[in-house]
Parts: structure tokens; C-alpha cells; sequence
């Protein structure tokens, strides 16, 4: 997937956010997890609780270490009743594949595949996405809800279409065979549909705060400390970093993931952040970039709770001189209510 | 791809002026994609041909800017703080970023040899 293809990040993105673009994310890892134990299996493996989805139904959560730490953070669809799929980021494929294969290994009635080479995936986004691929699909596609997926043709080809994305838009994840994906690719940029880059794909999720591991989520870091405690079902007996995560919430977070709006400068991963009127650093920037949509400098970044709340003044240090940040609401940018189609 | 033939030009992409204009090239600018920040000199600083002397920032990364000669710089272009985007648009004229008084070039390259240069990147 290229940073860019030729019109430049901002365009790509506002092609996003106001018409429809298409990223090829084929280089996701896709699981499948099935047999009779799959649902307590997958239960115990992350912190969300894949036993309650409905088939056709898909969730995202964290995947924990037993520190707490984040090992992924992945969607998981409810094919069937016994059969679920696992969506991951490609940079940790192999360690995902690894970790899930351990925990397995052993499990009576838990049978697991790695399909990630052979499964095409192609992200559909952005105010005309649902019309756009209408054309293409007898699915009615008002029948599919936010976080929920069907198969269905779209055009020649079978595909598992999902309500889901990484943007912030309304959208859909077109799951294929890869030898189909090229031929789906040509027919939605024949109806108009614009490709989308990594450069953008980086801004788009920044502006709706979603989190990207190595930056929001790693090893280090937990799920509660990166703002993602809904995701975290209490009421399981058991998953794979529960006892460590229910110390940390017990003792209170040390850090927390925030928003902040940057003047003078852009505020990139890595820089440190501290109070406007000086003193030790309270934190430290995870990702920013500057907002197309708002014309910002917007960043995220693990702060000290006592700076924590919007609002409070910081400055984060760029290149050797502090520059004015302020703890603002996230998510950056909302999609505007819009007529459910 | 253009290369105005009245500028000198640096192994760093950027360009230096007869009147001691600074800018980065139109092959610069296209690489480093959407500039969305440029930090600018200090308006009297004296600097040395290869000092790190300000910054460009696009979406996706952030770039030095070198000094193509020593000087005194003597003014900033102002209009890039709100329009940083004036680099991509016109590189050579309304993008330019500096200008610096009593310019000494360092090692500078022609406009051919800078082509050629670029052409085998």
C-alpha cells in the first residue's frame, strides 16, 4: 500500500470525509477460529466477550498480555455460530499467529486457520461508499448495520461485506479471495470510487482517535490507560491479563491518552509534553499530524490524569523549543448525523 | 519537473537565487508531498552554508532545511506561516523561504548538473 497515490495526503483525505475513497488493506491478517470451543476460547483470549455477538455480528477489542500490556487490537466477526474470524494489524501477524496458536494449542474442540494469504481486503469509505456499492451488490445495504457483516456479491465476486473502517466515515471492509480483488478494485474506481493511501489512512483515524498499535497501543501500553475500557468485559471469569488490569485500575492510572490541539508547530510521536508554565514532563506525544479536516495541529499523547482533563494547558517540545498545546474532547472529528442510508 | 535556469542549487534540493533567495526545489516539494508547517529562520541570524537553519514539515514527514550559503539572513517569507502550502504550489516564486544579505554559496550545483542529479534518484 503506497503512502500516497499522486494527489497528495490532503486530497485523498478529503476525498474521505466528503465523497468515497478505497484503501487496499490486504495485508491485514485474517484467523479464522472455529469448533465448539471457539466462542469460550476467544472468550479468554482478549478482554472483549465474542460469545455475545449475534452471527453477523463483529466487535472490536484489545488482545491483552497477562501484564496487561497490548499484544493487538483486532475485530472479531461471528461467521457462524461456531466459527469466528479474526481480523489483525499486518505488523503483528506472525506474533499474533504465534500468540493465538499457543493458547490453542492443547484446547479440545478450538480448530484454527491462518488465511491471511489468501484472503483480499479492500476498505470502501466515505458519505457515498454505501451508494456507490449498491450499484454493485443485491445486499441491501440499509439492512446492514454499523458493526455487522454479510456475504453477498458484489459484482462477480464473494465477499464478506462489513459495516466497519478505520476512518471516522460510514464505510465498508470488502473481505474476497485475493485473485478477486484486483477486479472489484477496477470495477469501484470505474463508479468513481478514488484509492486512498497510507498517508491519509494515518490522518483519517487520527481525526476519529482511533488507535494505532506502536503508537496509541503496545506491549507497554494498556487498554485502559489508551481510553479503551469499554472494551474490557469485567464480568468474565477469566481472560488472558484480567488480574493485571484490574490492579491498575484498583491503584489508578499513572497515565492517560488525550487530546491535544497544538499552535506553532505539529507535535509528532516521541515529543514530550509538559506543563504550559514548565516543570518536569508530564507526558508523551503517541501520534499527530496536522488535521486536514480542521486545519489543526491535533496530536494524541499519554499525560499524567492530573493533566488529563480538557482543557488544561501543556506545551509539547519540538526540536529543542515548547510550543502551546491544550487538552481538547475527542474524537477530533465526528461525521455529521446524516439520514440513515 | 522544472529547474529555472538563473538558480544554483544544493545536493539538500534546495535553491539559492543571484539576489541570495532561498527555496527548495520543485522535485523537493513534490517528494516530500502536502507542506503543512515550515519553521523559518530567525530574521538576523547569521548562518553557514550547510546549517540546519529551519524546517519543513509535510502530512508525512519533517525535513531540515539546509542554508545553500553563509549570510546574514535579512528577511522570511511571512506568508508561509498561514500558507505553508505556497512551497508546493509555486516552489521557485511565492514559496520561497528565506533571503539572506551578503550570500556566500557553498557547494552549489548548476541547473544541469542538479537535473542529472535528481534524474538518478
Amino acid at each position: 500500500m503506497p503512502i500516497e497515490y499522486g494527489g497528495g495526503i490532503i486530497q485523498e483525505h478529503q476525498t474521505v470525509r466528503t465523497r468515497v475513497g478505497m484503501f487496499d488493506v490486504s495485508h491485514m491478517g485474517e484467523f479464522i477460529v472455529s469448533g465448539e470451543g471457539a466462542a469460550e476460547f476467544l472468550d479468554d483470549l482478549v478482554t472483549n466477550k465474542p460469545s455475545d455477538l449475534l452471527e453477523g455480528q463483529v466487535l472490536y477489542t484489545p488482545m491483552c498480555y497477562p501484564d496487561g500490556g497490548t499484544v493487538d487490537d483486532l475485530l472479531v466477526y461471528r461467521l457462524e455460530s461456531q466459527k469466528f474470524l479474526l481480523v489483525v494489524n499486518a505488523g503483528n501477524l506472525d506474533k499474533d499467529w504465534e500468540w493465538i496458536s499457543r493458547h490453542g494449542h492443547g484446547r479440545a474442540n478450538v480448530d484454527l486457520k491462518n488465511l491471511s494469504a489468501e484472503i483480499g481486503l479492500i476498505a470502501l469509505q466515505g458519505p457515498q461508499a454505501a451508494a456507490l456499492l449498491q450499484t454493485l451488490t443485491p445486499v441491501n445495504l440499509r439492512d446492514l448495520p454499523y458493526y455487522h457483516a454479510t456475504r453477498g456479491r458484489v459484482g462477480d465476486a464473494d465477499v464478506l461485506i462489513s459495516r466497519t473502517g478505520y476512518t471516522g466515515e460510514d464505510g465498508f471492509e470488502l473481505y474476497l479471495k485475493a485473485g478477486d480483488a484486483v477486479e472489484v478494485w477496477e470495477r469501484l474506481a470505474s463508479l468513481g470510487a478514488r484509492p486512498v493511501g497510507l498517508g491519509a489512512r494515518d490522518t483519517l483515524r487520527l481525526e476519529a482517535r482511533l488507535p494505532l498499535y506502536d503508537h496509541e497501543l503496545t506491549a507497554e501500553i494498556s487498554p485502559l490507560e489508551a481510553g479503551l475500557g469499554a472494551f474490557i468485559k469485567w464480568g468474565k471469569d477469566h481472560f488472558v491479563g484480567k488480574e493485571a488490569l484490574a490492579a491498575q485500575k484498583a491503584a489508578g492510572l499513572t497515565r492517560r491518552l488525550v487530546g491535544l490541539e497544538v499552535t506553532g508547530g505539529i507535535a509528532r510521536a516521541g515529543y514530550s509534553v509538559y506543563p504550559r508554565d514548565g516543570g518536569k514532563s508530564v507526558g508523551v506525544v503517541t501520534s499527530g499530524t496536522k488535521s486536514p479536516t480542521l486545519d489543526k495541529a491535533i496530536a494524541l499523547a499519554l499525560v499524567d490524569p492530573v493533566w488529563a482533563k480538557v482543557g488544561m494547558e501543556l506545551a509539547v517540545e519540538v526540536r529543542g523549543r515548547t510550543i502551546p498545546a491544550i487538552v481538547v474532547k475527542t474524537p477530533f472529528y465526528r461525521r455529521p448525523a446524516q439520514a440513515d442510508n | 519537473m522544472r529547474f529555472p535556469e538563473d538558480l544554483k542549487y544544493t545536493e539538500d534540493h534546495e535553491w539559492l537565487s543571484p539576489a541570495g533567495r532561498v527555496g527548495i526545489t520543485d522535485y523537493a516539494q513534490d517528494a516530500l508531498g502536502d507542506v503543512v508547517f515550515v519553521e523559518l529562520p530567525e530574521v538576523g541570524a547569521v548562518v553557514k552554508a550547510g546549517d540546519a537553519v529551519g524546517v519543513i514539515e509535510s502530512v508525512k514527514s519533517v525535513s531540515d532545511l539546509y542554508s545553500p550559503a553563509s549570510g546574514k539572513v535579512a528577511k522570511v517569507n511571512e506568508q508561509l506561516r498561514d500558507q505553508p502550502e505556497l512551497i508546493n504550489q509555486d516552489p521557485f516564486g511565492k514559496g520561497w523561504v528565506f533571503e539572506l544579505e551578503g550570500a556566500e554559496p557553498g557547494p552549489v550545483l548548476s541547473p544541469e548538473e542538479y537535473q542529472t542529479k535528481v534524474e538518478s534518484e
